[in-house]
């Protein structure tokens, strides 16, 4: 039996999955207060007369991190950067304290400018005075040259509690985006770790033979233990466990928009020949943008409960939410007591309802019902135009040789695929504005947590090797070793997948047999005076990213939990 | 995080599928390490910088600029229409207000290429800023155009192109041609006889350092920009001025291109040569970028580099300076020094030998342009090359006054085919066709 658990900001989902259909699922409000206990609470529910030897595996998605964040409850960063020239670093001291280090490295990995370790040494006192036992280490191209990230670390102190060194984050180059992440991650190690913790102590109490792993924002997952060197990875997995979610009730292979239309927000994400698109750049999280690798997916301030007002004359809905809707008690009308106005959801007073609407519709010229219409067509037409202008982006998006311009694949969704509470009944005014068909599939409210269950580890890795200085770097495994000169971009993709396989079953090592990819590849002739002197070769592969489809859902499973 | 003072609109266009050769200098890895550097400084996500996409010129933008023999698909590659398409995104991304500027940094280059192309010369077969300035012209209305070419060598592409046109200044700033290639690019190139004295060239010494190319930026080109009033300004950004580039003798660096863009302020810079694509490209393109959208550059250096590199001597700043007097004052007197030259005369003739060393062809040029106060003139050129092609070209400006647009046609209808047996071409660009026979 799998099992999923998706922590939302309201409500967290669990669901239990036997033989490729969903058994049971819950939904119990989060506690903002108590994660652990929003999460053991939920977990007994979905597993209450479930035996302990009969539960395969456990992938949980959760805002732990995100409200630390949000909250401002993450421990204090000491951030030591290696800027070298370039732009002003000012910008990028985000850490309680910060040095600007000595030092450069260049863009083929080569030190140019060395460390200065009384620099290093001073800041390390300075650190200690303060009392920080956080760091984040960042240099300029360290993914191109670990090495002086690595000797910055070993010239500190030992016992500081966490170092984040920015080449072990990810292979991409950003400097900027490789200081937000490392700070980020270091800022909400502590919060991660007693969470992860936590959860170990009540599997281990259940004596579950398997570790549980934590969903991340590219839709795959990382066991437990592996995540506690990279929480940063595991802030942003919600939309993603909604995505894979809708991945495993409504498998495609064609262009497609999946849609999850929550209490808040909408969150709209593409598929290209059925696989999810990614964030071309890496996403941003609490304001910052990282290298986070997660799949594409932008969220409109537009969902059941978003607030309506009537300003200058004109129905304007979100993008905030005052609270529930009106018939379960709320301050504010909103679409939900539109639904309830109109009869397609039988919830909470209908009067209340009504009334509310009747009072806005009064100063639109509008009866009730015709104003509960008017709210889902400019909902709808809302979401549709948000998307379209989504896909006019990612159609432009550059390219950098003749063959992609030329070729110019443009994403062309012939569906919809709409999950979350709201999803069945938006979905005529939906069908009617995109003019597609729009798929809602059974257990569409629970959709992410079946994502949560279904989604299986993921990693990836960057390899570069420039056979003219003859070595190749793997900066997230922080290897660099020697090639010889004849080293092929064959041999290149062949090693990557090698260090790959042997990272996978690392981090995860059930996972041993997926499918692995190569994402990108690309080699140079790299000359000097009139003469080729090497090989420029650039590797990226990763664990396929993949949920395995539920069987059909003709019985819904047994009856909804409650807490 | 990072504010663009000015919107600036990129294109990047590496084409990482595309080389002359293997080991030419213009080949694939040519913008890889730039690539490398724009990713690495997070130029991409400073607010206000916006990268669009390139996109494919049509072959009739490059018909109105160009004469190919026999056609354009047998003279271009598919990457040089996508370089030109590029400029061509980057310039709309400006006319359209999206963005305050705009850099194409795209490859190959094209200010080599001249009105006329039989083949590549110096790395070029069509001129990009060219193509993207006439695109500009026939949708976003008539403009009046500086063009300050930065490169290194003189763009007699550019040069030959804009040989006629008034509302187009070409300015070079570029190594002596008695030093490099290709070996054009004095002051007595004027400007033909109806525009004359709109063609400026500053052929600077060989170890013309920083404070050279700042010094000629202040005391020559933006005083000439001051009187000229252009509607818009173009930056052929070429980067082998640059101290480490393998095929030129200057001394420039990323910090003088940078502080060069930044008194300049270009509406549109376009990438043109630099073949240093380790030592200066990756530098000199973050210093331009940063320079146009009004970013802190002066953090901005290569990791070699010394005041040394980049000083010239006494003698070198003396001649610049005499240099800049003396080309600025015909510059004032172009009216008077245009009378002289066209005194009497109802047409004028030149004839040039022009080599394209790229396939080591030798065109010979006869060409006649008509005396005329109204317009660029009528012009026609008699092309022939030694691989025994012979054609004569008929070009109509783009401001043709009716005399001249009508002497055009009635050439173009009595030439005999017989005495150009590789084609009779007539460039009409009022009406903006190109037509063969």
């Amino acid at each position: 039996m799998f099992v999923g658990l998706d922590m939302g900001g309201t409500h967290t989902d669990a669901v239990l999955i036997a033989g490729g259909q969903v058994k049971r699922h819950c939904k119990t409000p989060t506690d903002p207060e108590d994660f652990l206990r929003t999460v053991t609470r939920t977990l007994d529910a979905v597993l209450e007369g479930v035996e302990g030897g009969q539960v395969e595996r456990l992938n949980l998605s959760t805002t732990v991190c995100t409200n630390a964040i949000v909250t401002g409850r993450t421990s204090p960063i000491g951030l030591l950067l290696e800027p070298g020239p370039g732009l002003n670093p000012a910008a990028l001291t985000c850490g309680q304290k910060n040095f600007i280090l000595s030092g450069s490295i260049d863009h083929r990995g080569r030190p140019t400018s060395p460390l200065v370790k009384e620099e290093i040494k001073a800041a390390d006192r300075e650190l200690r005075q303060a009392g920080i036992r956080h760091l984040a280490i960042v240099g300029k191209f360290s993914p191109r040259n670990p090495e002086h990230e690595l000797a910055i670390k070993d010239t500190l102190s030992p016992g500081y509690q966490f170092i984040t060194t920015g080449h072990h984050l990810s292979g991409r180059l950003n400097f900027p985006r490789r200081v937000f992440t490392a700070c980020l991650n270091s800022a909400v190690a502590a919060t991660f770790s007693a969470f992860a913790g936590a959860i170990k102590t009540y599997t281990t109490a259940r004596q579950w033979p398997f570790t549980p792993h934590v969903l991340k924002a590219d839709g795959g997952t990382l066991s437990l233990e592996a995540s506690l060197s990279l929480p940063v990875e595991t802030i942003l997995s919600g939309p993603s466990a909604s995505i894979m979610g809708a991945l495993a009730l409504a498998p495609t292979t064609r262009d497609a928009i999946i849609l999850d239309i929550g209490g808040t927000t909408t969150d709209i994400a593409f598929l290209a020949d059925g696989v999810p698109l990614y964030e071309p750049r890496g996403i941003n999280l609490a304001g910052y943008p990282t290298l986070v690798w997660a799949l594409f997916s932008y969220s409109l301030g537009l969902g059941g409960d978003s607030c309506l007002r009537v300003k200058d004359g004109h129905l304007v809905i979100g993008p905030d939410r005052q609270g529930p809707a009106l018939a379960l008690g709320g301050p504010a009308a909103t679409p939900t007591d539109a639904l309830i106005t109109m009869g397609r959801l039988d919830l909470g007073d209908k009067a209340l309802a009504s009334q509310g609407l009747t009072q806005l519709g009064s100063r639109l010229g509008m009866t009730a019902h015709e104003l509960a219409h008017a709210i889902l067509q400019q909902m709808a037409a809302a979401i549709v135009a948000r998307v379209e202008t989504l896909l006019a982006a990612i159609n432009s998006q550059p390219v950098y040789t003749v063959r992609e311009v030329l070729e110019g694949r443009q994403l062309r969704p012939r569906q919809v695929i709409a999950i979350g509470a709201p999803a069945p009944l938006l979905a005529p005014e939906l069908e009617a504005v995109f003019g597609l068909p729009v798929l809602v599939p059974p257990l569409a409210g629970v959709a992410n947590a079946i994502g949560a269950a279904l989604s299986q580890p993921t990693t990836e890795l960057t390899l570069l090797a420039d056979t003219q200085q003859g070595f190749l770097t793997v900066p997230e495994e922080g290897l660099r070793e020697r090639v010889p000169s004849g080293f092929s971009l064959d041999r290149a993709r062949h090693r990557a997948l090698e260090l790959l396989q042997a990272r996978l079953r690392r981090l995860a090592p059930a996972a041993a047999g997926a499918e692995l990819e190569v994402v990108e590849e690309q080699s140079f002739n790299m000359v000097s005076g009139f003469y080729t002197t090497g090989k420029n070769i650039r590797v990226k592969v990763q664990v396929k990213p993949r949920v395995v489809p539920l069987d059909r859902q003709d019985a819904q499973g047994e009856a909804e939990g409650n807490v | 995080m990072y504010k663009a003072a000015c919107r600036l609109g990129l294109v990047f266009f590496p084409a990482f599928d595309w080389a002359i050769d293997p080991t030419h200098p213009e080949r694939e890895e040519r913008l890889l390490y730039t690539q490398d550097q724009v990713l690495e400084e997070g130029i991409l996500d400073i607010e206000g910088i916006r990268e669009y996409r390139a996109r494919r010129a049509a072959v009739q933008d490059v018909e109105r600029v160009h004469i190919c023999v026999p056609e354009v698909g047998a003279r271009v590659t598919e990457s040089h229409l996508i370089a030109a398409g590029g400029a061509i995104v980057a310039a709309e991304a400006v006319l359209k207000g999206e963005v305050d500027k705009a850099f194409a940094i795209v490859r190959p280059p094209g200010h080599h290429a001249m009105r006329i192309v039989h083949g590549a010369r110096g790395f070029c077969n069509i001129n990009m800023e060219a193509i993207m300035l006439e695109y500009i012209r026939r949708h976003y209305g008539p403009k009046r155009i500086a063009i300050v070419d930065t490169d290194c060598h003189h763009g007699d592409g550019s040069q030959d192109i804009y040989w006629h046109d008034k509302d187009s200044l070409y300015i070079s700033l570029h190594q002596d041609g008695r030093t490099l290639y290709p070996g054009t690019g004095f002051l007595n190139e004027f400007g033909g006889p109806n525009a004359f004295g709109y063609n400026l060239n500053l052929p600077l010494p060989p170890e013309t350092g920083e404070e050279g190319f700042l010094s000629a930026l202040e005391h020559f080109i933006l005083p000439v920009l001051a009187d000229f009033k252009p509607d818009l300004v173009i930056n052929s950004a070429g980067q082998d001025n640059h101290y480490t580039d393998p095929i030129t003798n200057m001394r420039f660096s990323a910090q003088g291109y940078a502080r060069l863009n930044d008194r300049l302020q270009p509406d549109i810079a376009v990438l043109e040569g630099g073949y240093s694509i380790e030592g200066a490209l990756p530098y000199v393109n973050v210093g331009i970028i940063l320079a146009l959208a009004g970013v802190d550059y002066s953090g901005i250096r290569e990791p070699d580099y010394s005041p040394e590199k980049v000083a010239q001597s006494q003698r070198v700043s003396d001649y610049i300076a005499r240099l800049c007097d003396e080309t600025y004052q015909a510059w004032e007197q172009r009216d008077t020094l245009r009378a002289e030259y066209i005194r009497g005369k109802k047409e004028i003739s030149r004839r040039r030998r022009i080599y394209y060393d790229t396939e080591g062809l030798m065109e010979t040029q006869e060409e006649t342009t008509l005396i005329c106060d109204h317009c660029g003139g009528l012009s026609w050129i008699d092309s022939r090359t030694d691989r025994g092609q012979h054609i004569l070209a008929i070009l109509i400006p783009r401001d043709a006054c009716p005399r001249c647009q009508e002497e055009g046609h009635a050439l173009f209808e009595r030439s005999r085919t017989t005495d150009y047996p590789d084609g009779i071409y007539l460039q009409e660009r009022v009406e903006d066709t190109l037509l063969k026979k």
